[in-house]
């Protein structure tokens, strides 16, 4: 690891100050940048560690949303978002305790790990990325591999999820890294339903249209029956081709709309 | 017997220091001023090395010193500890394995230059401040491609990249080759046995000291085999005299093979030691532990079984092409010849075997030993060859297995393979697998699973394996560069208790608790007055180590011998004190008497007497009471055993859930069964591994893609299953005075055909056309397997 500067704020205001210095990182619960950093693959000159600013952390259910501050752990998510309950499962099966008591939601969706299971629940939700100065939908906030529609020194101070009739999220875990290979989080709000994919695509995590349009019409698994997610544009690596990621996507899918009735 | 003596299931007593993180191992040694050594690695598989600038490096704050390959151009390198002789008689390849890569670096992760600095960061700054001019060449990775000789080479100076090409046994391949070709049915099976990163717990690591006062060195190292280390840098590298050498392994974080060898970082820090007069320590990260330290397995292979129609079997005939990477690691040349070549006919009947192994040199990391070493290939290839044959003869699993077993009024029995197998009983162990795994249950369970859309399969299979290395005659015939017997010297203190120094290293094994319980058992102390010593070569008379399940067979019967003797010295001096002769005293329970009479005298009072001998016939008794014996087997041992599991695969998915996994091993006689079932325990996690999840994989330019625990997936407690191990079906070893086998590569060896079985099995019954899936049956290869 090289030597770095680092900086605890007492607030977001001075967090948004300290991150305006060259070279300033945000640092939520390091789960990816510090390893990242010990194998001297980043470089970053100055950290402002967001994790201790309570006004961060918390999850809080009102008028049909759940709100999640961008320093909540996964555990605390897991713990305490009984309002949203397929979120929380979600939270609770990402990495383990380890990686649950200290990665942060903010950090996770900051750094769009086009394996994480956080951008597949913003997407799949349609929850909106406040920030520090600003509030992003979920449409607009994940670009590609590891890109956001962050502006540089930008901080994510929240994240809220309109709260689903009825969600599911199904992840088949990559066997080393227990990332999803492949993970389907599936949501339905009245009569409109949406599918959001992650681990599976070059691009990051993707909205299934032709299932969402499916399912729109008739919300059940043999509403699926014949549909496919294009192989071409899909990860092929060690662990899984593109084939058999596309065709994860169809089963995971499935089952997670199964879960859902 | 006392309480703690052979057979008691007592706890572990070094458990207390390990899980209270009070164990003591390299790294947490820091001798003072000490300093820190950081390598500099090669990023390419294969590259002529044009220039190596060290300036920039030695001028950064903090560098102590700098080496290149240029500077250990006149010492030795680290040698192959087997000579392989090829089928046309020629000595195998054995190019020069230098301390630093020099002209050529030969894989990615080849250290080529070091630095030494005040601070470890210091020192890792320094390295990326070397101006290397590394020429990438084309890299040598497929071992068929390697063999055809179309493309580059990994050292030109031999001007192949096949080492040897060997033939077992030669004089057997005429016969074997008629035999299939006369025969009425014959089986092939084509198979990958994969690559795997041995991944110890604890990473190596290494410190170097020098004492210019005497000019003593000393090395506190990650080993399983500390005289051996010190014996190749002695002899072999560095050249410095066995006499001036300590080398010191103390706790170790599991080795599981990767180490036992020497490292060219173990020399790198004895030689900056002696440069800068200061101790130097270097710790391996976990991405040099998957770049550098010596990978297992990687065979690819063809195996053929010729059987009757009956399913009687003819022959065995086996091609292999054996990875050893891009230098020989010490027991790289043994592993896949005599480890693997000489258990083809398993535990079989069968009058035919030959094999043949080219051994192929690849810019990837060497490849060596890894727990089971050659034995898991050997067994993985028969039992899938059988699985396959069985099926094509609509015959059941266990039934071939049993037409085909050797008998047990048959022992001693002389395999086609070489060997002379002295006991065992595999219709003993049959009978108990079928009882304990409940086979006769399978069907109603397959039909549950399939309730719930799930396939279910049945997998089982035998093994055998030779442990217990290795009768120093025998394996010197074969061109073993070494002897592999044992030693132990028993002190018994003044006081009565007792210090063992023992040639074997312990670092899982549990040595601390059995070697003890031997003595207490033969001596009729308490086990815990017994305490042994292991991992410091200053201490120990001599040893090879801890490998090959030989711990207990060789070093224990060592310990035996040393032990025998110390009751032959007691009895002559309880003899003295009792004013008899020696040979009316008998000894039983810890207390020697004179037969007849209740005239007697307890082992503490002899012990006692033996350092305070004021009345000694000083002309015919020595004072003191310490023996030391050297103990070479008159052959392995054989451990063998019958597998069983069952697996649930998803269809939908081709994910493999393991229901079951029983084993039952013969191991001969248990000294702590507790151990020896937690020794299985390990093993069948590592077969799992094996079977369902890891894999090492280079790319076509020689980058390790599963360079890291992101990507090398190891078995975590959640992929296993409740692990049945029962060692109760116990033939006794023959020949050694424990009557000990082995215990610790079984389940490594035996487990991976039983899963890969269950899993072809659950897909046949599922309706596909599945005849085999290479390991690891992962997901992605089962879900391709079915929808091919």
């Amino acid at each position: 690891m090289y030597d770095f500067d680092l900086v605890i704020p007492t607030s977001v205001d001075e967090a948004s100050t300290a991150m305006k210095a060259d070279g300033a990182q945000a640092l939520g619960g390091g789960q990816t940048l510090l390893p990242t950093m010990k194998q001297r693959l980043a470089a970053p000159e100055t950290l402002v560690k967001l994790s201790g600013l309570s006004e961060l952390v918390g999850v809080n259910a009102a008028s049909g949303t759940l709100s999640i501050g961008g320093a909540t752990t996964h555990g605390q998510v897991a713990d305490e978002a009984s309002a949203y309950p397929a979120l929380a499962a979600l939270a609770g099966n990402i990495g383990d305790p380890a990686v649950r008591n200290r990665g942060t939601i903010g950090g996770s969706i900051a750094n769009n790990d086009p394996a994480a299971c956080y951008p597949a629940g913003v997407l799949g939700s349609g929850a909106t990325v406040v920030t520090n100065t600003r509030e992003i939908s979920a449409d607009d906030y994940f670009v590609d591999l590891f890109e956001t529609a962050l502006e540089e020194g930008e901080i994510v101070t929240g994240v809220n999820f309109p709260i689903p009739d009825a969600a599911n999220y199904q992840k088949f875990d990559q066997p080393a890294s227990r990332f999803a290979l492949v993970g389907v989080f599936v949501a339905k709000f009245g009569d409109t339903v949406r599918v959001a994919v992650t681990g599976a695509s070059n691009g990051g995590v993707f909205r299934w249209s032709e299932a969402e349009a499916a399912l729109n019409a008739n919300f059940s698994a043999d509403a699926l029956e014949g549909l496919a997610v294009d192989a071409g544009d899909l990860i092929s690596d060690l662990h899984g081709s593109a084939e058999y990621r596309a065709h994860l996507v169809g089963v995971l899918t499935r089952r997670a709309v199964q879960a859902c009735s | 017997m006392p309480d703690g003596g052979i057979g008691a299931p007592t706890k572990r007593r070094e458990d207390t220091r390990f899980l209270t993180g009070r164990g003591k191992y390299t790294d947490d040694f820091t001798p003072q001023n000490t300093s820190y050594c950081a390598f500099a690695r090669s990023q390419v598989a294969n590259g002529k090395i044009n220039s190596v600038d060290m300036s920039a490096a030695a001028e950064m704050p903090g560098v102590l010193a700098t080496f290149t390959g240029e500077d250990f151009v006149e010492v030795g390198g680290n040698p192959a500890g087997w000579a392989i002789v090829s089928r046309d008689g020629e000595p195998m390849k054995e190019p020069k394995r230098p301390v630093l890569a020099h002209g050529k670096v030969r894989h990615v992760g080849d250290a080529y230059a070091a630095v030494v600095a005040e601070t470890l960061e210091q020192a890792l700054d320094a390295v990326e401040a070397i101006e290397a001019d590394i020429e990438e060449l084309d890299a040598v990775i497929d071992m068929a491609s390697a063999v055809a000789g179309s493309g580059s080479l990994v050292h030109d100076e031999i001007e192949t990249n096949t080492c040897f090409d060997w033939g077992w046994i030669e004089d057997n391949r005429a016969a074997t080759d008629e035999a299939i070709k006369a025969a009425p049915h014959v089986t092939t099976l084509e198979l990958v046995n994969n690559r795997l990163v041995p991944n110890a717990l604890e990473p190596r690591a290494s410190i170097g000291e020098y004492d210019p006062g005497t000019g003593d060195y000393k090395l506190t190292t990650t080993s399983q085999n500390p005289h051996l280390s010190r014996l190749l840098i002695a002899a072999f590298v560095l050249g410095i005299p066995e006499n001036k050498l300590t080398v010191l392994a103390p706790d170790v974080g599991g080795g599981f093979g990767s180490k036992i060898y020497h490292y060219s970082e173990e020399a790198l820090v004895l030689a900056a030691a002696k440069k800068l007069g200061r101790p130097v320590k270097w710790t391996a990260t976990r991405t040099e532990s998957f770049l550098a330290d010596a990978h297992g397995r990687d065979h690819v292979t063809k195996i053929e079984l010729a059987t009757e129609k009956d399913g009687t079997f003819i022959a065995f005939r086996t091609e292999t092409m054996a990875n050893v990477g891009a230098y020989l690691s010490n027991f790289a040349t043994v592993t896949p010849t005599f480890l693997h070549g000489t258990l083809m006919a398993g535990n079989y009947t069968v009058p035919n075997v030959y094999v043949n192994v080219k051994a192929v040199f690849t810019n990837t990391a060497p490849v060596d030993a890894y727990r089971g070493a050659g034995r898991p290939e050997a067994t993985y290839s028969l039992e899938r060859v059988i699985d396959k044959c069985a099926r094509e003869l609509g015959m059941d699993p266990v039934e071939i297995r049993r037409k085909n077993f050797i008998k047990k009024d048959q022992y001693p029995y002389a395999s086609a393979a070489g060997l002379e197998y002295d006991s065992g009983d595999y219709d003993a162990l049959m009978d108990g697998l079928e009882k304990t795994a409940d086979l006769a249950g399978f069907e109603a369970r397959r039909a549950e699973s399939a309730k719930n859309g799930k396939l279910r399969g049945l997998g089982i299979n035998a093994y055998i394996e030779a442990c217990g290395i290795a009768p120093s005659n025998l394996v010197g015939i074969l061109g073993a560069r070494v002897g592999l017997y044992d030693a132990a010297t028993v002190r018994v203190n003044p006081t009565g208790n007792i210090s063992v120094m023992v040639g074997a290293h312990s670092h899982g094994q549990g040595h601390e608790t059995a070697f003890p319980q031997i003595v207490a058992d033969m001596l009729g102390v308490d086990a815990l007055s017994v305490d042994i010593v292991h991992g410091d070569t200053s201490k120990i008379p001599f040893g090879m180590g801890t490998y090959g399940s030989r711990s207990l067979a060789v070093c224990g019967s060592a310990v035996f011998r040393a032990t025998e003797k110390i009751i032959v010295k007691a009895t002559a001096i309880a003899a003295h004190m009792l004013e008899d002769k020696p040979e009316n005293i008998e000894f039983n329970d810890g207390v020697f008497s004179i037969k007849g009479t209740n005239k007697n005298v307890g082992f503490g009072d002899v012990a006692l007497k033996a350092y305070i001998p004021h009345d000694y016939p000083i002309e015919e008794l020595e004072p003191g009471l310490e023996e030391t014996a050297f103990y070479d087997p008159a052959n392995f041992t054989y451990p063998s055993g019958a597998y069983a599991s069952e697996v649930e695969v998803d269809p939908e998915t081709g994910k493999v859930t393991i229901c079951s996994m029983v084993a039952l091993d013969d191991f001969g006689v248990v000294v702590n069964p507790m151990i020896v079932t937690g020794q299985v325990q390990g093993g069948l996690a590592q077969g799992i591994g094996q079977a369902l999840l890891e894999n090492s994989v280079y790319d076509k330019n020689g980058q390790l893609l599963s360079g890291s625990l992101m990507d090398y997936a190891m078995p975590r407690a959640d992929d296993l299953p409740n692990l049945v191990v029962d060692h109760s079906h116990a033939t006794r070893c023959t020949h050694n005075p424990i009557g000990s086998k082995g215990c610790g590569e079984a389940g490594a060896i035996g487990s991976p055909p039983t899963i890969v079985n269950a899993v072809v099995d659950a897909l046949v019954r599922g309706g596909h056309d599945v005849d085999h899936i290479d390991m690891p049956v992962s997901p992605s290869r089962v879900w391709a397997a079915m929808n091919k």
